[in-house]
């Protein structure tokens, strides 16, 4: 909800996967988890610089799905909070009025 | 692919030219990312019905399997567990990387590789091509699922793509049998090792990733547009409301329709039995011999064998609901309730394959990576409510709950029943979960990662080879240790023969057994025939149903009432909801206790769970039957 604020500001503070809605769409910056999980998540598609789209998701938003790399992938709150992305302006002006 | 081109006159038969039986099979591993297809193409393949389903992580052993060509030669195809990559971190993926590198004693080292890629994923697929061409095996690159790619518009230059990656490619549809038989061509011609022109260094995923990118450019793929159906149908299986409303819905159709058909498929398969045991019984002269076959066969086998058609109906349903790929959508609906008893959404797979069996299951925790969530998944699994359980569970209930509308047609109360026993086990596990992820099992999270499979239409082959699979499996069951179990049991009920009668029932030697172990049982509600029920149910749970269709045929009273009316007359209802919640609880299999076993590596783990499950089932059946009466 405070993103769609944050976004418009030059310097956002960064966000992370779990805070994107429905719909919206951000650029992969960084994971924060230990080198193994990291990188099975690089190998289905969450490398930094890829494009998220976030999807559906469980009841009760968590776990959700991701649009990455051609596949969908659900992870939880407490993964998604780990890995931090770069809205991407496309994407906001897309969502704005999903959301 | 090259040198086969004259295949059709190997095909006359006269013609001889390979050494066929002379040398060993050439081995030849197949491998590719989870749910690229590799077991529906190796089923394809060899004939042989793996299971397949519509979500990540179905195989986690290697199988092997015979490949015969058209020249009559044969290749041994082995499965390999689905990887997404060579560095492996969990068992299943340790499986597959020891085989490819020929590190396992029990099975030869491939010659030649098998990578299956799906085509609609090729991009993120294509990673994988770059440590399996570096093992510099003869590969052959299949891109799988070639009716999606162009049924989405997606399209991809084979030669290209085949001159980047130095090795051969084929696009097929496993599933449909399209282009299969470019892999039979690669199988059967000269294998040559492949020349990629450019790899990268296998360590760096983003590295790999960017090649895979540059490689797919270069073979002017074009990746399909995102499956339409799939994100409508998510629209409502994943709709917050709706979709586990329609979860329920789905499961308690099912369970309406297994118990809507039972009385007429169980009459209409007795009728068969009785048809048959007939024949045979007026073709045979009175004696032992007889009274062996009519009683203790017909009588035991059979009372097991008219539950065919409705495991046959359940396991339909469940082929539908995994090959269809809803399954992956409902383990992401139940991953909260997971999460909550402090295990991952990973454990739900093997949970829900326990339904069908949890020697499977169990074998299926290789894919969790955490040693000990992997762990509390192996001791939780059998408590899910397995198809050895369901034929004891219809029997009872069909004998006590008179099956009257609950809901409307909707649900009955034999249906509501049954429906209570899956949750009554789904809900021990859980807590059980719970306990031991407080106590000696914590361990810290690791991420849950699953990934959605696009909707597919099951097809009436994967469907009907599985229905063949089970109805196997039940009637190989059926036909030797039930047998078994039966024939071992009508001697010792025969026994001692005193002035050349057999005894009383009660006072044969099944019966003594049976009335020494009374006195233990008797706080449950349960007789000694029920007792002698008890103990062949170790072999395996159904046996239970055999052992008192032969007890109560060779009683002439209650050989003409028949099996439901003699339980009904020899429990309680309090008894009957006892044995009910004992076989719910309790771990009455050997080839479960062998499997925890073998992949726990020692007897701590399965003694612990025998105990655990044994003493829970006694107090619950107990509790049970005092309360009820």
């Amino acid at each position: 909800m405070q993103l769609s604020v944050n976004c418009d500001l030059p310097e956002a503070p960064p966000a992370s996967l779990m805070d994107l809605r429905r719909g919206d769409a951000a650029i992969l910056d960084a994971i924060d988890l230990p080198t193994d999980d990291a990188r099975r998540l690089m190998e289905l598609g969450f490398l930094p610089g890829a494009q998220i789209t976030a999807g559906r998701s469980a009841p009760g938003g968590d776990p959700q799905v991701f649009q990455v790399d051609g596949s969908e992938i659900a992870l939880r709150r407490e993964t998604a909070r780990r890995l931090t992305v770069r809205r991407k302006k496309a994407g906001k002006l897309d969502t704005t009025p999903r959301a | 692919m090259s040198g086969c081109s004259d295949c059709g006159s190997c095909n006359s038969a006269t013609v001889v030219e390979f050494p066929g039986s002379r040398t060993a099979p050439k081995a030849v591993a197949v491998i590719g990312p989870p749910n690229s297809g590799k077991t529906t193409l190796f089923n394809r393949l060899t004939g042989l019905h793996q299971k397949v389903a519509n979500f990540p992580g179905v195989t986690v052993e290697q199988h092997t399997g015979i490949a015969t060509l058209a020249d009559g030669r044969s290749i041994q195809l082995i499965d390999l567990p689905g990887v997404y990559s060579l560095s492996p971190r969990s068992e299943d993926e340790q499986v597959a990387y020891d085989v490819l590198t020929g590190k396992r004693s029990d099975t030869a080292k491939p010659e030649a590789v098998l990578l299956v890629l799906d085509s609609t994923n090729m991009g993120r697929h294509l990673m994988l091509a770059a440590p399996i061409l570096a093992l510099g095996l003869p590969t052959l690159v299949i891109l799988n699922m070639a009716d999606d790619l162009r049924s989405r518009g997606g399209r991809v230059d084979l030669q290209k793509l085949s001159a980047e990656l130095g090795a051969p490619v084929a696009l097929v549809s496993a599933r449909r049998g399209q282009g299969i038989d470019q892999v039979f061509d690669f199988l059967a011609g000269a294998m040559t090792k492949p020349s990629p022109k450019e790899l990268p260094i296998l360590q760096d995923v983003p590295k790999c990733r960017a090649w895979a990118g540059h490689v797919g450019s270069q073979a002017s793929y074009r990746p399909p547009v995102p499956p339409k159906w799939t994100r409508r149908l998510d629209a409502v299986f994943l709709h917050p409301v709706a979709g586990p409303l329609l979860f329920l819905t789905v499961v308690v159709a099912i369970f309406q329709t297994i118990f809507t058909v039972a009385a007429p498929s169980q009459t209409a398969v007795d009728w068969l039995i009785q048809q048959f045991s007939n024949l045979v019984a007026s073709g045979l002269p009175n004696g032992l011999f007889k009274s062996l076959l009519i009683g203790g066969v017909f009588k035991g086998v059979g009372s097991v064998v008219v539950f065919l058609p409705q495991i046959l109906l359940l396991f339909l349903f469940i082929g539908i609901l995994e090959d269809s790929g809803y399954l992956a959508r409902a383990a992401l609906i139940a991953d909260r309730t997971m999460a909550k008893v402090g295990l991952q959404g990973k454990s739900f797979i093997p949970l829900l394959s326990a339904y069908a069996c949890a020697v499977p299951a169990i074998m299926s925790t290789r894919t969790i990576e955490n040693k000990r969530d992997r762990i509390a998944t192996i001791l939780i699994a059998p408590f899910m409510t397995c198809s050895a359980r369901f034929p004891v569970y219809l029997l009872v209930i069909a004998a006590f709950i008179p099956n009257r509308p609950l809901l409307g047609r909707l649900l009955s109360t034999g249906a509501a029943a049954m429906l209570g026993l899956y949750i009554l086990g789904f809900l021990m596990a859980v807590i059980t979960a719970r306990l031991l992820k407080s106590s000696i099992l914590k361990s810290g999270r690791t991420p849950f990662l699953l990934e959605m499979p696009s909707y597919r239409w099951p097809t009436f082959t994967s469907l009907g080879l599985r229905l063949l699979d089970r109805a196997k499996v039940f009637l190989v069951r059926a036909g030797t240790i039930i047998l078994l179990v039966s024939v071992l049991l009508w001697g010792a009920l025969n026994l001692p023969y005193t002035n050349g009668h057999p005894p009383e029932i009660s006072a044969s030697l099944a019966g003594t057994v049976g009335r020494t172990i009374e006195p233990v049982i008797k706080p449950l509600g349960f007789n000694w025939k029920i007792g002698i029920g008890l103990i062949t149910a170790v072999f395996s749970r159904e046996t239970i149903i055999a052992t008192l269709g032969t007890i109560y045929g060779m009683d002439e009273s209650s050989n003409k009432e028949g099996l439901q009316a003699a339980i009904h007359h020899d429990l309680s209802p309090g008894g009957a909801v006892a044995l009910l919640v004992f076989f719910a609880f309790a771990m009455q299999c050997i080839s479960t206790i062998a499997v925890v076993r073998r992949e726990t590596g020692g007897w701590k783990w399965p003694i612990l769970q025998f105990s655990y499950m044994t003493v829970l089932a006694y107090v619950s059946a107990f509790a049970a039957f005092h309360l009820i009466g």
